[in-house]
């Protein structure tokens, strides 16, 4: 670069080692150089594994105790990197503040939301407490929580994630910091709060003039919001430019693919003709929460309320909404997992007049596939075993061996390695565990497969690849599914037939086209702007 | 929360009854009686004594009796220790007891507390290593042999400390029951503070704390510490309860006229007004511990409040 002012921070030949069990250390960030000017906003993009948060945790001082860090970080001409906590701390929380992934866990569960707010002007600015709180009122009306000053005295427990997440935000501005780290700080938010969060930053970075760094796997946060980006891959920086540029145009294979990582194509339904294999009529769920001195005192929760739906074969009904709209209660309702009012009709037959073995028998033919790779599979048992659990239920005749013949075969359908069915779930990938999670269901044979969010802790890339693995599977097999997701790109390419759910009513159902081409309720055109409007909101 | 704690002090009542009632039975099962001796008292002696106490009556009898005389704050006579009722014996001894058990439970806290912290932020460090495994020693190595170890030490060797007695409450009198009492809690305590400290530094909150800028100390006394505190307590509980109640191998070892001589001993002998007394303030202990755990807790954390 031939600036000839200093940028705002200036990393170069950055080095990020972790010391591991094993003798190799893990060298996480390969020198890479990064630069942010004032009032900036960078992306840097990266799949996960590519070390792009640990840049920035290695400028603030916040790397795992086993981490070490090599080069230069220079925050307006002057390093940082290497000082002593002390003198970091005049610059970390004033000059360059953080906001994180977690908005429910990044808070402290034990302190009001008013006196966090106030930990960094005390601390930095030596204010008093009425003059700290004073401001900490003024910094939550700025990032729009409602009843601001009935807040300050909240818990954070008490408060929505979408709304944790604006706390986090007014604490990083708290100090007037020039330089504003965003490391995945919607991700873990819906998509109508993603876009509001969103919306926030870029408002108050027209206001305030701060530079932001966003640390984000998500490519549309990029396009609407960057000014320049950095592609990372494996601890390298691998593209780097102008944001419309490398939309436009990207140079390197990696940002080519992960590009084209949105899951695409759509699904035909069905012929007219196909039978109808699962049916709810007026599926209700109710949860009573009991509180006061002696539980009395209930009120209900309407979690499923008077749905209508109908499964036909090789269908996939996509179910939408978001988190809290009751779409993963209905799933469980409609295996009967949980209690419900209203029929059930499988094949025709009410289940609930299904008990015993032939309710055992019903079940095989239901599969339920989770969200989380990560806690669904048992961490104590081979994965062949895992596979094969459901067999020892559903087909006792079967002898280990051939019980072993159907794993194998189960992980080739989901194109793994089925030399791989003696190791433990711990030495897979995200990506790999769903795989084995979807070979634990297929394994039965099933004709519905429940799918509840079985996409949402991928990367993109692997997402798509499960997304066709999904699909392929669903045609060799004449498959019905249940797709549950807040995820609409995934939704449009996997399903025919979409529901829209808020607070347990279906808002809103049909072909899939017709609901992402012409949405007609106030409920659906929001969600679909969150999640595909394309403009550019920082402008 | 002041229904919540009459709530609480309310559901205390049937349990005490439940707990009385079965130890009343249950001490009536072992073979033999208060007044077995290994020669046998004058037929006629033992018709007396047996009247005197009620011992001649039904059992059911004697148990709505006993139940009465309590309810009306009567724990009755001490069979053994004849000239004492059983409330004026835990009336001499309990204050003693409390007192070193108090001190002892003090030491736990602040001492291992402190050893706990410590390690945490040094973790796998030398200061880490060397507090776990005097920990795991102060919980291996049982007090009788920890007592006589350090009465040898600090008072035939260096002649520094009594060796036993009470002397009225001397305080030289009691710092080695204390120490002895409190160690093995202490190296609990520094445990549980470790383990608790550890992950509590790991937690996310702290991280955001660390890219407040906040300093040092703050992150750790303020942040970590309050949400490492919660396990500590709730072990402090139950473990305040004992320590308090006294302890038979202190007091046989050091001579102490504490109350935790009077299970073993209420025990042995049958006296089963002294084995009911004890009962009944163990029982008591435990359950005011325990409230005031779960009043502790929620002062803490505020995710676990009532109303």
């Amino acid at each position: 670069m031939t600036d000839t002012k200093t940028p705002l921070l200036d990393i170069n030949d950055l080095h990020v080692h972790f010391e591991t069990n094993s003798d190799k250390d893990v060298h996480a960030v390969r020198g890479i150089h990064m630069h942010i000017e004032k009032g900036e906003t960078v992306a840097v993009v990266g799949e996960s594994g590519s070390g792009k948060s640990q840049v920035m945790m290695s400028a603030m001082g916040l790397l795992a105790d086993n981490g070490w860090v090599e080069g230069s970080v220079k925050y307006n001409g002057a390093e940082i990197l290497g000082l002593s906590k002390r003198k970091l701390n005049s610059y970390r929380g004033s000059k360059m503040t953080m906001i994180f992934q977690e908005p429910m866990t990044s808070l402290d569960p034990l302190y009001t939301i008013g006196r966090q707010i106030c930990e960094p002007l005390r601390v930095h600015q030596k204010m008093d407490k009425k003059r700290a709180m004073a401001r900490a009122l003024e910094l939550l009306e700025l990032v729009g929580i409602p009843e601001p000053k009935k807040r300050l005295k909240s818990y954070p427990h008490e408060m929505s994630g979408g709304q944790r997440q604006r706390v986090m935000i007014a604490m990083a501005l708290a100090n007037d910091p020039d330089l504003l780290i965003a490391d995945e700080p919607t991700t873990a938010l819906d998509v109508t709060i993603q876009a509001q969060i969103l919306q926030l930053l870029a408002d108050l970075q027209k206001k305030l003039g701060m530079a932001i760094l966003f640390i984000t796997h998500d490519l549309n946060i990029v396009r609407r919001f960057a000014d320049r980006v950095y592609v990372m891959k494996t601890g390298e920086v691998v593209e780097e430019g102008n944001t419309a540029e490398i939309f436009d145009n990207p140079s390197h294979d990696y940002t080519r693919m992960l590009l084209s990582a949105e899951p695409e194509g759509t699904k035909e339904a069905p012929d007219t003709g196909a039978p109808v294999l699962l049916e709810g009529k007026g599926v209700n769920v109710t949860f009573n929460i009991t509180s006061g001195l002696f539980g009395s005192q209930t009120h209900t929760l309407r979690a499923v309320n008077n749905v209508d739906i109908r499964l036909h074969q090789g269908q996939t009904i996509g179910i939408v909404g978001e988190s809290g709209s009751g779409k993963s209660t209905l799933g469980r309702a409609l295996l009967r997992l949980t209690d419900i009012s209203g029929e059930v009709l499988l094949d025709g037959v009410d289940m609930s007049e299904i008990a015993g073995d032939a309710m055992r028998e019903q079940r095989k033919r239901l599969q339920l596939v989770f969200q989380d790779p990560f806690g669904s599979l048992s961490p104590r048992m081979m994965v062949g075993q895992i596979i094969t659990e459901g067999l020892l239920v559903h087909h006792p005749e079967l002898s280990a061996k051939e019980r072993d013949l159907r794993a194998i075969e189960a992980l080739e359908e989901v194109q793994l390695d089925p030399s791989m069915r003696n190791r433990y779930p711990h030495e897979f990938s995200g990506g790999q565990r769903q795989r084995i999670a979807i070979a634990r269901a297929m394994v039965l044979k099933p004709r519905i497969v429940v799918l509840d969010e079985p996409t949402s802790a991928l990367d993109r890339s692997v997402q798509k690849q499960i997304v066709d693995l999904l699909r392929d599977l669903q045609e060799k097999n004449n498959l019905s599914y249940l797709f549950i997701s807040h995820d609409l790109t995934v939704v449009r390419a996997m399903s025919d037939y979409v529901m829209v759910m808020k607070q347990g009513v279906i808002v809103e159902e049909g072909l899939t086209e017709q609901i992402f081409d012409a949405p007609t309720e106030l409920y659906t055109k929001q969600l679909m702007a969150a999640a595909f409007d394309l403009e550019p909101i920082s402008a | 929360m002041l229904r919540y704690v009459f709530k609480r002090l309310l559901t205390a009542i049937p349990t005490l009854f439940i707990i009385v009632t079965l130890s009343f039975f249950l001490i009536r099962v072992a073979p033999g009686g208060p007044f077995d001796l290994e020669r046998p008292l004058d037929p006629k002696v033992m018709e007396n004594l047996n009247k005197i106490y009620n011992l001649d009556k039904s059992l059911l009898e004697q148990y709505f009796i006993y139940m009465n005389n309590v309810l009306h704050g009567n724990l009755g006579p001490s069979f053994f220790f004849r000239d004492f009722t059983v409330a004026e014996m835990f009336g001499n001894g309990l204050p003693i007891s409390v007192e070193i058990g108090g001190y002892a439970l003090l030491m736990a806290i602040i001492v291992g507390g402190a050893l706990g912290v410590w390690a945490a932020l040094k973790q796998n460090q030398l200061p880490d290593y060397s507090v776990m495994t005097v920990a795991t020693m102060g919980i291996t190595i049982p007090n009788f042999v920890v007592a006589p170890i350090l009465t040898l030490i600090f008072g035939v060797m260096l002649g520094w400390l009594p060796v036993g007695g009470w002397n009225n409450g001397a305080w030289e009198n009691k710092v080695l029951p204390i120490i002895t009492l409190g160690l093995p809690q202490v190296a609990v305590v520094a445990r549980l503070t470790r383990g608790a400290m550890i992950e509590a530094l790991r937690s996310h909150h702290i991280r955001t704390a660390r890219a407040n800028g906040l300093p040092g100390w703050m992150v750790v006394v303020v942040h970590a510490l309050r949400g490492a505190l919660l396990p500590v307590v709730s072990y402090a509980g139950p473990a305040a309860a004992a320590l308090l109640t006294g302890s038979v191998v202190i007091e046989t070892v050091f001579g102490i006229p504490g109350v935790g001589r009077y299970f073993v001993q209420g025990a042995l002998n049958r006296d089963y007004p002294l084995v009911m007394g004890t009962v009944i303030v163990i029982a008591v202990f435990i359950m005011v511990f325990n409230l005031i755990v779960d009043l502790l807790y929620a002062w803490l954390d505020p995710r676990v409040r009532y109303d």
